[in-house]
């Protein structure tokens, strides 16, 4: 009886201590076999130098850098080869001394089996470092550690690689008030991060004192999930040296990782779908990243390597500390070899990885895992059935997305529906394949969605902004008949003044101080007409249409004809009065407000009228009133003279 | 190319279909041992047919036969319509109902996972609108009948329609519970009296409740495989206890309890063998519950107000013309989205 109290008391324990640990959950996950026992047997290490380092420029997510150097240079380990260029990019560094053997186009590791620029690297084999200037961060300006973040050539090491310089730079908007450290390591497979904690955890605690620092962060949370036991002690003793770090320990259930879950999981924040969490104060960085900012401001050693896990089937798997720029081939030797059954390598974890285009590409900054493939390992998908709408799927979606119904609309190139239904709060995190009892590649079709909807998009603003010149010119036409009608009624009225001043000026002297009210007017009709024009410009997208071309050619004639008709009529009344001129100001004036406020009702109709002709048609119809208007003002003041 | 994931860990089409089929055997026993051996020449019947009828759509549609067939879902189709017919049902009606819902109701609305009716309840509303009379015919359970007829005799009954010589059809059939309540009813008997017929048991029907047992066992299997959500199940029985617990608190003369409700007719094979079909429900959790709660209502009212003694097959096409609705206005918050 008492055992049974005991065990009740130990599950009620159990349960409120997870509580207690405000472990929040996310929805769906899956849990798919780890894999992670094969690659953690051995200490990391360090990989033997190659023969040659090829660097892709493009090794993350932004602009390409520039090249610095030539074929022939000789340069020093840390030695920058290619400089950022532009917001978003990151610099490339020299991992060894050698010479630059070539600078051309090489195969790199991308799914599309591209090639793209790559420097070549022959190495000296001295592996003498450039002269080395680590940072003093604590008594440096926040400005000048952001700016010499930007030189390290450092992302984010988790596989997004984001150039972290961006990533602490204050944009004066939020403050990031907590440090979320990425250590979850989710995908089956992946041991890189676990391992380099296991080994290196005081060193990472250090370099998250500097990311905090910089960040201006209260706390640091390290997420860790709970099938790295050995990691999270190594972390959690590591972190006593830190005021505000603490290591939170997450269920092991894919995908931890993911940095909105992450946050989600060990900060209970869920970050808004269209807000980033730096605007929530929370900033998430890969444990690798911060590592290697350490290094960097406490030696001054730029990105010039990387943990990578070497595993599948392989002789002997295991993490090594690998040069950028190593072919694949040389990691591979180092891991014992490929087993016989191998297939290809894929780069990543099984969930998110892609397969590599050769044997020959070279290990770059996103490279945190390769897994030699064999077909038992992982199986050819059988056919693809049809959905049964079983919604497996939408149980295992992390993000509580209706994957069939996605799935539906992609299928069908249903592409609204689809962003309806939230398309691009999809992670492709894959969870939706794993589970699907028809083997529909669900990803691939959310994939081949997104990048149908993100190029229609593009054309369409490359219409809208053909349609916006469009509407800029005819507002540009309309402004400048404007102008000439103003300046020829400027004309008129200044001979007036002339003859009214020499006339009156000794008997009314008071007069002049009506005339300048009138004389600083047209300038402001002017830009009123003009503002007027262009909101009118702006209306015509809500306008409907009549067609045809010629009617375009005939009207803009028929228009450019009645403005100098109406500007010569004008000319001819030289002797109207002051009164006519500012008749003729204040209509326009007039003209301007009721323009606005049409623009400002029409405004409310929806404006995304993707074909240009219509909008071209409204234009016209819209002068032909203005020439309407104009007549009307003619006449008035023809039968204003006549009287 | 990226192809990932790489990886799966989901239980094939045919593996979800072959647990269905495996969560209906304690029924079949059962209604072999409440009804005799007719319903395996029944169940024999409607496997051909649809097996049949299947390929042969799929022949004429240009489809692949051996994946398809290989799917199991027509098995599912068969065997749940093979179910809910009355047993020694000719094997013309049985063959029409299957054909009806396969080649109908399934292949040319475009085959496994396009069909936005139920198979199975099509092939049955077309057979009780059709054929009512031997559509509501069912063979006494053997504990009441008079005569007992053998499993011969079934087989020769179900392909001929001929008793063996000296038997009298009134010796082998009765009307079922439900039927027999809403007839009783009509001539303004009370529930109660109405109730101490031979053929009520204790919860339900004689004999038939034992039927309704075993899909319950069979439907807590799919539960714990995971096969089926446990929204449908739960909805279903909880509102068609709720809603037959409210009429009999009001006037329990007139309206039978609860537990009757729940152990009579088709309730259990409907809660968790007939909604629970993924392809013609709903997918999100809370139009689950309300589509469940939907075929409860209307199965509930046709029983005790409609012309039909029991009303579960029009109560599922009736919502599964709704599930597109059910399913726009149920969508669940999509993390980092405000409700709507």
């Amino acid at each position: 009886m008492n055992s049974i109290i005991q065990f009740a008391s130990k599950l009620f324990q159990g349960q409120s201590a997870a509580d207690a640990d405000d472990v929040y959950r996310f929805h769906g996950g899956v849990h798919p076999s780890e894999h992670k026992q094969e690659s953690t047997t051995l200490p990391i290490t360090k990989l033997a130098m190659p023969e040659k380092l090829v660097l892709p420029l493009r090794q993350h997510v932004g602009y390409i850098p520039k090249i610095k150097v030539q074929v022939g240079d000789h340069v020093l380990k840390g030695q920058m080869l290619a400089e950022a260029e532009g917001t978003v990019s990151a610099a490339i560094h020299a991992p060894t001394s050698g010479t630059i053997s070539a600078i051309g186009e090489e195969v790199i590791p991308h799914p599309s089996g591209l090639p793209d620029m790559c420097i070549t690297l022959t190495p000296d084999g001295k592996d003498a470092w450039a002269p080395l200037q680590p940072v003093d961060w604590r008594n440096t300006d926040k400005k000048e550690l952001v700016a010499s973040l930007r030189a390290s050539g450092i992302v984010g090491l988790g596989g997004a690689t984001f150039p972290t310089h961006i990533k602490v730079r204050a944009d004066g908007k939020s403050q990031v008030h907590t440090l979320v450290i990425n250590a979850a390591e989710c995908e089956p497979f992946i041991t890189c991060d676990d391992m380099l904690m296991r080994e290196r955890a005081d060193e990472i605690v250090k370099g998250i004192e500097i990311v905090k620092f910089l960040l201006g962060a209260d706390q640091c949370i390290v997420g860790i999930e709970d099938n790295k036991r050995e990691a999270s002690i190594a972390m959690t003793e590591a972190c006593k040296a830190l005021p505000g770090a603490s290591v939170k320990v997450v269920p092991t259930l894919y995908p931890s990782g993911d940095a909105r879950r992450l946050i989600h999981l060990v900060a209970g924040i869920e970050i808004p779908h269209d807000k980033r969490s730096t605007d929530l104060g929370v900033q998430v960085f890969n444990v690798a990243t911060v590592l290697a900012i350490y290094r960097y401001f406490a030696f001054g050693e730029p990105a010039v390597n990387r943990i990578v896990t070497v595993t599948g089937s392989v002789n002997k798997p295991q993490n090594f500390e690998v040069l950028f720029g190593t072919p694949l081939q040389s990691l591979i030797t180092a891991a014992g070899g490929s087993k016989a059954n191998t297939s290809h390598f894929i780069m990543g974890g099984p969930m998110m990885g892609f397969d590599l285009p050769s044997i020959n590409v070279p290990i770059t900054k996103a490279a945190n895992c390769i897994i030699a493939a064999t077909p038992d390992l992982f199986p050819a998908a059988p056919p693809a059935m049809p959905c049964i709408r079983c919604a497996r799927c939408a149980d295992a979606c992390p993000v509580n997305l209706q994957p069939q119904e996605l799935y539906w609309f992609s299928k069908s190139d249903n592409f609204e529906k689809a962003r309806d239904y939230k398309l691009f709060d999809c992670i492709e995190c894959g969870c939706c394949s794993y589970v699907c009892p028809s083997n529909i590649p669900l990803v691939q079709y959310y994939r081949y969605a997104k990048s149908e909807i993100i190029a229609a998009d593009k054309a369409k603003e490359a219409a809208d902004l053909a349609r916006e010149r469009n509407e800029f010119r005819l507002a540009r036409i309309e402004r400048e008949k404007l102008e000439r009608a103003q300046k020829h009624a400027e004309r008129a009225a200044a001979g007036k003044a002339e003859a009214a001043k020499t006339e009156e000026s000794a008997k009314e002297p008071v007069k002049t101080d009506t005339e300048k009210p009138a004389a600083a007017a047209p300038d402001d009709a002017k830009k009123a007409a003009i503002a007027a024009a262009i909101e009118r410009a702006k209306a015509l997208k809500a306008a409907a249409a009549a067609d045809s071309s010629q009617q375009k050619t005939e009207s803009t004639e028929t228009a450019s004809s009645t403005s100098n008709k109406s500007a010569k009529n004008e000319s001819d009344k030289d002797e109207q009065a002051k009164k006519d001129k500012q008749a003729l100001i204040a209509a326009a004036i007039e003209r301007a407000k009721a323009q606005k406020l049409a623009a400002a009702q029409a405004g409310a109709a929806p404006k995304n009228v993707d074909n240009v002709s219509p909008a071209v048609q409204a234009a016209i119809s819209e002068i032909d009133a203005i020439r309407e208007k104009a007549k009307q003002a003619v006449k008035t003041k023809d039968a204003d003279a006549q009287d | 190319m990226n192809r990932s994931p790489y990886i799966s860990d989901a239980p094939s089409v045919s593996i979800i279909m072959l647990k269905v089929l495996l969560a209906l055997v304690p029924s079949i026993f059962a209604y072999t041992w409440v009804y005799g051996g007719g319903i395996l020449v029944t169940l024999t019947i409607a496997t051909i047919t649809a097996l049949l009828s299947e390929a042969a759509l799929l022949k004429i549609r240009q489809r692949p036969i051996r994946p398809y067939l290989s799917d199991l879902s027509a098995v599912v189709t068969a065997w749940l319509l093979a179910l809910a017919l009355p047993p020694l049902a000719p094997w013309w009606l049985v063959v029409v109902g299957t054909f009806f819902a396969i080649v109908i109701a399934k292949q040319l609305y475009g085959g496994l996972g396009y069909n936005p009716f139920n198979p199975a309840m099509v092939g049955y509303a077309v057979l009780l609108i059709s054929f009512p009379i031997i559509m509501t015919k069912w063979p006494a359970p053997l504990i009441l009948a008079q005569t007992k007829l053998g499993f011969m005799d079934q087989l020769h009954f179900i392909f001929s329609n001929a008793l063996p010589a000296n038997v009298k059809i009134d010796a082998v059939t009765s009307a079922t519970p439900l039927d027999y309540l809403k007839t009783q009813l009509m001539l303004k008997h009370e529930v109660a009296s109405i109730t101490q017929a031979p053929v009520f048991g204790t919860f339900g029907a004689k004999g038939g409740e034992l039927v309704t047992g075993a899909y319950l066992l069979g439907g807590l299997y799919l539960l714990q495989q995971r096969i089926i959500s446990w929204h449908l199940p739960t909805a279903f029985l909880a509102t068609l206890a709720a809603m037959s617990l409210a009429f009999y608190t009001v006037n329990p003369a007139h309206f039978a309890n609860p537990l009757f409700h729940l152990m009579s007719g088709a309730s259990m094979l409907c809660a968790f063998f007939i909604i629970t079909d993924p392809i013609s429900g709903p997918t999100t959790p809370r139009g689950k519950l309300f589509f469940a709660g939907g075929v409860a209502v209307i199965t509930y009212l046709i029983r005790v107000y409609g012309g039909y003694p029991d009303g579960v097959a029009f109560a599922v096409l009736l919502m599964n013309m709704c599930v597109p609705l059910i399913d726009a206005h149920t969508q669940p918050r999509v993390f980092g989205h405000s409700k709507n």
